[in-house]
């Protein structure tokens, strides 16, 4: 990261990848990147962070990050998760952005899959990319550059907020690179899928490759007449709060799925978003959160249609019960669901 | 053509007044010297770790440095340093740079025996274009003067305080110049501010005019760590030579070369008793701390001029 770091303050486009304590070591200077308004493309293999060691797929090591001012795009397969990538840089080199970006796959599970996906032909997408020259570089221009200063009181929370603007024009440059993208390869993105949301009384939000198996699941209890949706967030930073609590807002129940453990004692870091988009709704879903998944714990068709199943529990009995749940466990206590 | 400071001096200063380091303080010193080890006309982007320096040199909105620069984190200024280097190299490759640049490194003893450490070995295997100069001042001055692994036995920092129980730091200074000799680099070199400068800037010159990776290691005195009136920095270099506590030396690829040697070596105390941090040293009862002191040099320099060609 430092490296690329250097690279992108000299005027060349910087990409890198990493997974899980390798991304965690990255930590400092992922706020450095931010900060200094580099657009670095990061690949993230999304695996768990040790403690105990494990090499398997969850969402701790960029839920870590979440907060470093990075853009974070996840895919559900590797079919967007190469997509992501071919409108990454020009989601993060936008001038009003200019921020880096972190694309996520889930660990293995896509990252290991034999897939087929459609490949672009390289010329086609070297003209969609475009080339990158940045206004100010450390090298090559008439006027030297400086970066990365001690910046003191005065001007270090205005900088900060200037930030904080940029991951909010990060909303629509998203947006317009995916309309462009869709022009250009016809395959449609926006900030979240919603897989059967327009009647849905009950709902999952999870992140990644879990959606495929959610999507199976849904169709099955579609058939028994149960109205089960899915919202499958592809953009969690800048997080897309409004749209979200708009797409639930018909919704009487909602699981949000954490494939990570944030160790608060209330919920994963996915909950707190969705329920903090949820908040100024007039009428909310009723909401719980169910950990999953962690350092690779399976999660098959049957897992999800459990936790459907509790979801028509609480709309069937008003009941709302244990908000923070974690599925399957072995344990000597009796199950939530 | 020989080396004249006053020409040398007539140059464009690139690190130029107000910042905001101490007077007296080796390492605006060392900059000044650095910048001027630079042919006119070549441009150079400046590497900094996290330290004095860093904060000193470059508060925004304000930078000492005419040139390109950039500070990333206290670790990382090596790899930093490898990101540009490497941008630089692909760029020019395709057109997008014409004019020649230098990569130019600069940590303190903090910033580059410790911290920065890996990532500094790292650049230097990996073989990039780049020379890096320690600014050793044998602590953690920034911070509050703690302990580094540069700081020498019996110094006292506010991590290993001389007192009652205790004579300073117990351990021994860390070699890092025969640590980056290993690295098997193509020049590598120890100097210090001495008279008019000609030994540093050779060394510099030379480092930044080699390919590939090369070291410099500049002794540069800290006031406030070292406790002395700011006026005597050059003394303290000078009897930091004399004494043979930091000798001057070079190695070309490979081959070492003693570049002074004194015509009679003085006793270590000349060394310490000018400073405060050694001041316990010579109080009754611990004279033996100048005596291993005085032992352990003796074991270093003899060692040092085993392994020199021209000796």
């Amino acid at each position: 990261m430092s490296t690329c770091i250097g690279a992108a303050a000299a005027g060349a486009r910087a990409v890198t990848a990493t997974s899980s304590a390798g991304l965690a070591f990255m930590y400092e200077v992922l706020y450095v990147a931010a900060s200094s308004r580099l657009p670095i493309t990061l690949a993230c293999v999304n695996r768990t962070l040790t403690g105990p060691i494990n090499i398997n797929n969850d969402h701790s090591d960029s839920m870590g990050a979440r907060d470093s001012g990075w853009i974070q795009i996840y895919a559900e397969n590797n079919q967007e998760a190469y997509d992501n990538y071919l409108q990454a840089m020009r989601i993060s080199e936008t001038p009003d952005v200019r921020l880096p970006i972190m694309i996520c796959q889930d660990g293995f599970i896509t990252s290991h899959a034999v897939e087929n996906i459609l490949l672009e032909e390289d010329d086609a997408v070297k003209k969609f990319v475009g080339e990158y020259n940045p206004e100010h570089a450390l090298i090559g221009r008439d006027h030297p550059l400086a970066v990365g200063p001690y910046d003191t009181c005065p001007y270090c929370m205005e900088h900060k907020v200037q930030q904080a603007e940029a991951m909010k024009n990060a909303k629509r440059a998203v947006l317009e690179v995916a309309a462009d993208f869709e022009k250009t390869f016809g395959r449609k993105y926006g900030f979240f899928e919603e897989y059967k949301m327009e009647d849905a009384e009950i709902a999952l939000v999870l992140i990644g490759s879990t959606a495929g198996t959610a999507k199976v699941c849904i169709d099955q209890l579609r058939a028994q007449g149960i109205k089960a949706g899915l919202i499958k967030i592809r953009v969690f930073r800048p997080f897309p709060a409004e749209e979200i609590a708009s797409a639930l807002s018909h919704v009487k129940v909602v699981a949000v799925m954490d494939k990570s453990e944030g160790y608060s004692s209330a919920g994963g870091p996915l909950f707190a978003e969705v329920a903090g988009a949820c908040f100024d709704l007039e009428t909310h879903p009723k909401m719980i959160d169910v950990v999953y998944g962690l350092a690779g714990r399976d999660v098959t068709v049957q897992d999800i249609e459990k936790v459907y199943r509790h979801l028509l529990k609480i709309l069937e009995t008003g009941i709302t019960g244990p908000r923070y749940i974690h599925m399957g466990q072995r344990s000597s206590q009796k199950e939530v669901f | 053509m020989a080396y004249n400071l006053r020409k040398e001096l007539q140059k464009p200063e690139r690190f130029v007044a107000g910042h905001r380091l101490c007077a007296g303080c080796g390492a605006g010193i060392t900059c000044r010297a650095m910048m001027r080890a630079l042919d006119e006309g070549d441009k150079a982007v400046i590497t900094n770790a996290t330290g004095c320096l860093e904060v000193s040199s470059f508060q925004y909105p304000y930078t000492a440095w005419e040139d390109s620069y950039i500070h990333s984190a206290f670790e990382n200024a090596s790899a930093t340093a490898c990101g540009v280097e490497a941008a630089y190299k692909a760029l020019k490759k395709r057109g997008k740079v014409k004019e020649n640049y230098k990569f130019l490194t600069i940590g303190g003893d903090g910033g580059t025996y410790d911290i920065g450490f890996q990532s500094l070995s790292g650049a230097m295997e990996r073989g990039h274009d780049m020379t890096y100069f320690c600014y050793d001042n044998e602590a953690y001055m920034n911070t509050g003067i703690q302990r580094s692994s540069s700081t020498p036995q019996f110094a006292s920092a506010t991590t290993t305080p001389a007192g009652s129980v205790s004579t300073g730091k117990k351990q021994n200074k860390k070699n890092l110049t025969e640590i980056m000799a290993a690295h098997n680099l193509p020049y590598v070199a120890q100097t210090t501010f001495l008279g008019n400068f000609k030994d540093f800037h050779e060394k510099a010159h030379k480092a930044i005019y080699t390919e590939g990776p090369c070291f410099v290691n500049v002794l540069a005195p800290c006031p406030r760590g070292w406790q002395y009136p700011a006026h005597l920095l050059p003394q303290i270099c000078k009897m930091a030579v004399e004494t043979c506590v930091w000798p001057l030396y070079e190695i070309i690829d490979g081959k070492w070369y003693l570049t002074y040697r004194p015509r009679k070596k003085l006793p270590v105390e000349e060394f310490m008793k000018m400073q405060g941090r050694f001041k316990h040293c010579f109080l009754p009862g611990n004279e033996w701390t100048i005596q291993t002191a005085q032992e352990y040099v003796d074991q270093q320099w003899e060692t040092l001029l085993e392994k020199c060609e021209n000796i």
